[in-house]
């Protein structure tokens, strides 16, 4: 009786790089179901941020630390990945693409994000081995190795890339040589008298620049042995790195007979001269214009994804951009028309023996350009009168010593630009969205502003206006060292330190941890008691002695209790489903009992309100004589496992939601955890259980099931992510389990999934689910501390334990 | 017994009030609440928290305080007072320990 699902849209991307894959990225956040995207990518691996090359030819960073998505990444967003094959042709008839090992997939719709090669200009012996881009993770390879052999390096270019790959060859011990052809070094970025100040800071690093340098010939044998300059100078080279410019990489859109200029042209929707073909990134050429930073790309990332998943009818609009050199130590930041002309005026500042340079150029009161050199923390403030074309007459006197002009002491400026000021280029996050990110979700660490708002998060020069504004914002609470959050006011140790400190030195009492941890309180206090117990309970399954004294009340009692000091009672529906037998059964406790109220939860039970604590064990006497056991509806907990009738009677189902929702409440019932845990499980993409706000939450597919973590329906909205798609009921379980113990071993107490999953990452969760051994571990101890936790909490009770929780002391007269 | 000794009232043994736990003594106006601390003193509050008559017979008792379950008050034991920035005062009863017995100053006050 199943419903044939429509075909989804077929997507396929050409070009596994940052503006594509930042397309990707958007389009599924928009529609994460819409399309059955393929990827097709010239390197062998996932993206990385190409950006940051440069900090790992210098050492800076490692090439897993750039990784932005990993080959996990594309399995757990159902993203095919065909990696390490280059595309041959497009077919536009056919509607496919082929790759030059022969794989074929058919498009509904083609997104080129093919970006651009080094320009390698075709000097005499340009061929040689040794001569190479600066473009990829081979070139960065290439050169790492040829520092280990060979002293010196030539480096043609003295533009943006060029130096910033001498500069890391330099940290790398090699003798490093800069040929630029012009006069000055970084002319599109900088003035002449930045680009001199610039010169000579990098002969200070050891790094030789020759400008008018006219290369005429590259020399070698087998392979490169120097080059030689027009004038006849002979400079030994092991290894010539080409960055003398990019230029779009547009011969397969050509061959498609895509209309192409100098780059692929696009119209403001990115909409090539096919219409079923969109295009982003470094390949494209709009309004004449071609892109090589990273801001722009971003953006037509955004505007991409709106018109492929029909969202929006946005049009990419050219902004202004500005630049940074990653070169460790020395601080630039030039944008807009930085030289001017005869209708502009400049202000100049000039220290010269701080090597600080800046000038501003400004047209009709107006600021249209700015090169800061030496100093360019006010880099935003400048940025964003130029983008916003801010009427600087009132400011010109002070303007050129920026927002804090006049105030003493070290005012980083941040407090001074406006909300809609750009922080972050790269991923274009203002200050009032930082700002607001942190009030909001409580962020205390850069980290935690980076990954939830992606400020900081490309290239990195805007750390340190980031932790600005968290000082703004935390006032003396804010220290740029990584902070622990303390257990509560009784130690300065944070969650995870007591946590670790259980495991490795086997504390097995509240006491022992109290006093291995330097608590100041003998007996801790109603924070912390709670915290050490469940810390305990799951680092000891079996071996611990819960320490009920250290429960909250609800828990205590094993009901929730009501504003009037009442309780409330919720048996176990299993996965919502409950029969004609145990609702008779629950008639008669609510008429023998005399419970004044029932009401159905959101999590398809049946709630018993008004039970005052003496009648809990009697009424849960009856209830168990029914077959019934406690729901843990008060605790930190496994709480319900809400599902829709699936295939058994749903016209629309897949799979049989219901028995897989029993499956989950009948493993994972009884079991504590940080906070408290709900699930669902809907039987088709229509998702009737809401399973996409819950902890863990699966939707059946006709393939399958989707297993998703970390959504939320509380104070907080939060949809979950995607964790993995699966396709058998083992294999559910099996990453529920695993899941629920990674939560249990790794998250704070009173953490709920999802602030959990947003403070570690949900790669994180991937990474450590994705990996079959890792997840089978933590489904085994899983499971071995329910063999401890599943004995209904109830009937112990209602056979006696804890009955002075239940009796008054004493009746006074 | 004199008058003054009739006020108390024998309630319990200690030992009936686990530590670091808390036991209800009802009376037809108030209901009691009695506490055991870790060191085995005891004492004794109206079972109501001063913000929203939470009973303090269900909180974590921690140190001389407990904290109150509805919305986390901590109230001091021996003055009833709720801790900064709270401002508010549980009634306190007089209690006393004989020979593990607990007398509270009930009946007759």
């Amino acid at each position: 009786m199943n419903m044939i699902a429509p075909r989804r849209s077929r997507l396929v991307l050409v070009g596994n790089g940052m503006a594509g894959v930042r397309a990707l990225e958007e389009i599924l956040s928009r529609a994460p179901h819409e399309f059955a995207i393929t990827v097709f990518g010239a390197e062998p691996h996932g993206n990385y941020n190409r950006i940051m090359l440069s900090p790992v030819l210098a050492g800076e960073k490692t090439f897993e630390a750039i990784t932005t998505h990993p080959g996990s990444w594309y399995k757990e967003n159902g993203i095919e990945l065909i990696a390490g094959e280059p595309v041959a042709g497009i077919d536009r008839e056919a509607k496919t693409v082929t790759g030059e090992f022969g794989t074929t997939r058919p498009y509904d719709v083609l997104l080129l994000a093919t970006g651009s090669n080094p320009v390698i200009i075709p000097l005499p012996g340009h061929k040689l081995p040794g001569v190479i881009g600066f473009r990829d993770i081979a070139d960065v390879e290439t050169m790492l190795a040829a520092s280990k052999s060979g002293t010196r390096a030539v480096v043609i270019g003295g533009g943006l890339l060029g130096l910033e790959a001498a500069n890391g060859l330099a940290r790398n011990g090699m003798d490093t040589t800069v040929l630029h052809i012009m006069p000055t070094l970084m002319e599109r970025q900088l003035d002449p008298v930045s680009a001199g100040l610039l010169k000579a800071d990098l002969g200070n690093r050891g790094i030789k620049v020759i400008t008018e340098a006219n290369t005429k010939i590259i020399l070698g044998e087998d392979r490169v042995e120097g080059v030689q300059l027009a004038g006849g100078t002979h400079l030994p080279a092991s290894i010539v790195v080409m960055a003398a410019g990019i230029r779009p990489n547009i011969a397969l859109a050509k061959e498609a007979g895509l209309t192409c200029g100098r780059g692929i042209q696009v119209d403001d929707a990115m909409v090539t001269s096919d219409p079923a073909i969109y295009a982003v990134g470094e390949c494209v050429e709009h309004r004449g214009a071609l892109f090589g930073l990273v801001a722009p790309l971003y953006e037509m990332a955004k505007i991409v994804a709106d018109r492929i998943t029909k969202t929006a009818d946005s049009d990419y609009i050219p902004a202004v951009t500005g630049t940074r050199l990653k070169v460790t130590g020395i601080d630039m930041f030039s944008a807009g028309d930085f030289m001017g002309d005869e209708n502009t005026d400049d202000v100049v500042f000039r220290d010269a023996a701080r090597g600080i340079h800046k000038k501003l150029v400004i047209r009709d009161d107006k600021l249209i350009g700015a090169v800061l050199y030496g100093e360019a923390r006010d880099s935003a403030w400048y940025f964003d009168m130029i983008r916003n074309g801010t009427d600087i007459s009132a400011l010109r006197d002070t303007l050129v010593f920026g927002p804090s002009a006049g105030n003493s002491g070290e005012a980083a400026g941040v407090e001074s630009l406006p909300d809609t000021a750009e922080i972050c280029g790269c991923n274009g996050v203002s200050k009032g969205t930082i700002l607001a990110a942190i009030g909001k979700h409580k962020l205390t660490t850069a980290d935690q502003v980076r990954s939830r708002t992606k400020a900081s998060a490309s290239c990195g020069s805007c750390t340190c206006q980031v932790e600005s504004l968290l000082a703004l914002a935390l006032g003396g609470d804010y220290d740029a060292t990584p902070k622990v959050k303390p257990v509560c006011k009784c130690t300065a140790a944070g969650h995870d330190a007591v946590r670790a400190a259980i495991l490795d030195r086997r504390l097995k009492t509240i006491p022992a941890v109290m006093d291995a941890m330097g608590w100041t309180a003998s007996d801790g206090c109603a924070s912390c008691r709670p915290a050490l117990n469940y810390y305990l309970l799951c680092a000891w399954p079996g071996e611990y002695v819960d320490d009920s004294r250290s429960r909250f009340v609800n828990e205590r009692m094993h009901a929730n209790i009501q504003k009037d000091g009442t309780y409330s009672v919720v048996p176990r529906m299993w996965g919502g489903v409950t029969s004609s037998a145990e609702l008779r059964a629950i008639a008669d406790v609510v008429d023998k009992h005399q419970i004044p109220t029932v009401k159905v939860t959101g999590g398809q039970r049946i709630d018993l309100l008004g039970v005052r604590k003496e009648q809990l064990p009697d009424v849960w006497r009856d209830l168990n004589a029914a077959g019934m056991v406690s729901g843990h509806a008060y605790g930190k907990a496994l709480r319900t496992v809400k599902t829709c009738v699936g295939s058994e009677w749903c016209r629309f189902g897949t799979q049989d939601s219901t028995a897989m929702g029993v499956a989950l409440e009948r493993m994972t019932w009884g079991s504590w955890t940080p906070h408290k845990t709900k699930m669902a499980v809907s039987g088709c993409p229509r998702n009737c259980a809401e399973a996409t706000i819950k902890d863990f939450g699966v939707i059946a597919t006709d393939a399958g099931w989707d297993l998703y973590v970390a959504g939320n329906g509380g104070i907080e909205v939060r949809v979950t992510d995607l964790l993995a798609k699966v396709t058998t009921k083992d294999e559910v379980l099996e990453y529920a389990a695993a899941f629920m113990q990674l939560y249990r071993e790794e998250a704070w107490y009173l953490d709920r999934t999802a602030p959990w999953v947003e403070r570690v990452g949900i790669d994180y969760v991937r990474t450590r689910l994705s990996d079959a051994g890792g997840r089978k571990l933590l489904q085994a101890r899983f499971m071995d501390s329910q063999r401890f936790a599943q004995d209904d909490p109830w009937a112990d009770r209602a056979a006696g334990a804890d009955a002075h929780e239940f009796s008054t002391l004493a009746s006074v007269e | 017994m004199d008058s003054h000794i009739s006020v108390w009232t024998d309630v319990g043994h200690l030992n009936d009030i686990p530590r670091l736990g808390s036991r209800v003594v009802t009376t037809p106006a108030i209901d009691i609440a009695l506490f055991r601390t870790a060191d085995d003193r005891v004492f004794a509050l109206h079972d109501m928290c001063p913000h929203k008559a939470g009973k303090l017979s269900q909180g974590i008792i921690h140190g001389e305080s407990v904290t109150c379950p509805l919305h986390n008050w901590v109230i001091g034991l021996p003055d009833g007072k709720a801790k900064e920035p709270e401002e508010g005062c549980a009634r306190t009863v007089p209690v006393r320990l004989e020979n593990g017995r607990i007398l509270l100053a009930v009946g007759g006050a």
